[in-house]
């Protein structure tokens, strides 16, 4: 009976052709490392924010008289709701953690290399719509920092020549952060952003499984096919995959628990504290800091004395990671067979962005802002002297299957 | 050298310090929180309502939420209803007049629900005992970490007037004083110092707890939710392990 049913509905819809093609039959090498947990996890952390965030509405008021009290609400008066609210904002910074890590991977085993360029691209597009959703919701709380925060963002599109002082205007809807801004704001965070992500994310996993993972030792395992056609190094994702995913999942979702639980300030760095204080439009906090996940771009901004080089720093910051697939000239995937020099240089990138997301935090100082310097000529250089290293780099014998 | 780097990503995370919203370099004293002492809320609870409520609200706060947390009876939480007219299901509203508040304080006294999120409970406590006499002041009274706070020193009469210590930095016009030290006051007040000090962690205490009172839900919950985690866990582990045992590389 339910076998039929089965069938009669797999006549008319492929779903046991989309199970087998992207579970049960897609094959993947059997060597993935603690690196390649996070890109299950993500999914996992977008489908959470979405659920809390749908039971997060259903009680919020996007208005700046009410913003700042439903939140409380939703904290106190709403069953549950501090769960749904600390899941929220947890998984934001969660879902970060994961997507840093997870492009540090691509990075190290050369993930982004053909055939697998425009699941690069469909990667950082998602980084960088992530930011604008991140951003958007850091406003909705309507607390000091989410007001002065988004003040401070917002501004910078006012140093664009010629149309800034417009634009920035359009983008807010009056002349300073308001309830236009906030309902605005509250419209993409939760409808037009989420979709958007939906459909990258889409598009990032389907490109991925047309061509297959990469591994840590960056090699093909589609050139080594048995009689019956599968790769010999490679073992289909479902069953082995799901329960390995499974364990780290557990592994992810307790860390996450005891930030919830224990310390869902996360010292300041998930919930900043003058975030407690309602905005007030009159008074300007004397220290405005980004969340922690926009800190390296922030200190990347301030590093540069004039402000639209500094705006036009920080976007480049970001875009660049766009054609690091062309910037990297060697063929060789894996970090594991590259030189020493390729290995100093992509530790020093992952160093300076550590350290100006440190310094991103902190009230600017005059030794600050030269490390700033420093750190962002460390974070630019990496991709000028990638271009040059990859040229004629002294490279290991990369082997012909999975070691 | 990878999990190296990994590690370094995580002590930054952690290293960040968290930046206070006063600012001021007088050492913070501990106010040792303990929300898992009921009697010590219940006690800092009566102090915030027969003293600070008069004039601050905390419009967050239910008396309701306070009497199911801590598990008061009844009468215990009829004693903190300001008037016989409130009804547990109200919010700690002030009667104090706006307009009145900023003619006789310069400034409409701020809610303190959230105050102790904001401010955190070690600056919150030596706030509270950290009172000077300092005659320039419109109330005769200044505060170590809070320079030039509109507020009166509302537990004059039980702590005393202490007396500040100064060190003068500069010279001529730049000259600065500055406050080092609080001495004992010179007529001492009605309670003890350690009496005192104990009143004043009871009522942090109480405004921790009151910033979040979820906190007390998070605490209940949360070793339950960690166990599970932890079995499910192991038991993803001892599965993965058992389907990996087909996998011979």
């Amino acid at each position: 009976m339910i076998k039929g049913l089965g069938k009669w509905v797999d006549d008319r819809l492929p779903v046991s052709h989309f199970w087998n093609a992207h579970l049960a039959k897609y094959y993947v090498p059997y060597n993935f490392n603690f690196w390649y947990y996070f890109g299950s996890l993500l999914i996992v952390v977008f489908v959470l924010q979405i659920v809390t965030g749908i039971w997060l509405t259903m009680s919020y008021k996007p208005s700046a008289e009410n913003a700042f009290a439903s939140v409380e609400y939703i904290m106190r008066d709403v069953e549950w709701g501090w769960l749904l609210r600390y899941m929220h904002s947890t998984g934001a910074t969660f879902f970060f953690i994961a997507v840093y890590l997870h492009i540090f991977r691509g990075m190290m085993y050369g993930s982004y290399k053909k055939p697998r360029e425009l699941i690069w691209i469909f990667g950082v597009s998602i980084l960088l719509v992530l930011m604008a959703e991140a951003f958007m919701g850091y406003l909705l709380p309507w607390g000091q920092m989410s007001y002065w925060g988004a003040q401070v963002i917002i501004s910078l599109f006012s140093s664009v020549p010629v149309v800034g002082p417009d634009l920035a205007l359009w983008i807010r809807g009056d002349y300073v952060i308001s309830d236009a801004t906030l309902n605005r704001f509250f419209a993409l965070h939760v409808i037009a952003l989420p979709l958007v992500l939906l459909f990258l994310i889409g598009g990032h996993v389907m490109a991925l499984h047309e061509v297959g993972s990469n591994n840590p030792d960056g090699v093909e395992i589609k050139e080594h096919k048995d009689s019956s056609g599968k790769p010999v190094d490679g073992i289909p994702f479902h069953p082995y995959y799901t329960v390995k995913d499974l364990f780290g999942l557990g592994v992810f979702m307790f860390i996450f628990a005891v930030v919830l639980f224990y310390w869902p300030d996360g010292g300041g760095l998930v919930l900043e504290h003058p975030n407690f204080t309602p905005a007030d439009p009159l008074k300007t906090p004397e220290h405005i800091a980004p969340v922690w996940y926009f800190a390296p771009h922030y200190a990347i901004l301030r590093a540069v004395p004039d402000k639209f080089l500094g705006v036009l720093a920080m976007t480049v910051a970001i875009l660049i990671l766009f054609v690091l697939p062309w910037i990297d000239r060697n063929r060789i995937r894996s970090i594991r067979y590259r030189s020493t020099a390729f290995k100093v240089n992509l530790f020093a990138f992952a160093g300076a962005f550590i350290g100006l997301g440190y310094l991103g935090t902190q009230p600017p100082t005059a030794l600050g802002t030269l490390s700033s310097q420093i750190l962002s000529a460390v974070y630019f250089g990496f991709f000028i002297a990638l271009f040059f290293i990859s040229r004629r780099e002294r490279t290991k014998p990369v082997p012909e299957r999975l070691q | 050298m990878i999990r190296i780097t990994f590690l370094m990503f995580l002590i930054g995370l952690l290293a960040t310090p968290n930046a206070k919203a006063a600012s001021s370099d007088y050492p913070l004293a501990d106010a040792e929180v303990d929300l898992s002492d009921k009697a010590a809320l219940y006690r800092g609870a009566q102090t915030f309502m027969g003293n600070c409520a008069s004039c601050h609200s905390a419009n967050m706060m239910r008396f309701s939420r306070i009497g199911e947390d801590l598990g008061l009876t009844d009468d215990q939480l009829a004693v903190l209803l300001p008037t016989q007219s409130h009804k547990p299901g109200d919010v700690i509203e002030t009667n104090m007049p706006a307009d009145y508040a900023k003619e006789t304080f310069g400034i409409v006294p701020p809610d303190l629900t959230l105050t102790a999120r904001v401010n955190g409970a070690d600056w919150l406590y030596t706030y509270l005992v950290s009172f000077y006499e300092d005659p320039e002041t419109l109330w005769g009274v200044n505060n170590a970490v809070f320079p030039l706070v509109s507020m009166p020193h509302v537990f004059a009469a039980q702590q005393g007037l202490k007396q500040p210590v100064y060190e003068t930095t500069g010279e001529g016009e730049d000259a600065r004083k500055k406050l080092v030290d609080l001495e004992p006051p010179a007529r001492p007040g009605t309670m003890t110092e350690e009496a005192f000090e104990q009143k004043m962690k009871d009522l942090t205490a109480y405004m921790v707890y009151m910033s979040e009172p979820a906190a007390l839900k998070r605490h209940q919950y949360g070793p339950y939710v960690l166990a599970f985690l932890f079995i499910f866990t192991l038991v993803m582990y001892l599965l993965k392990r058992e389907y990996w045992r087909d996998i011979k590389h």
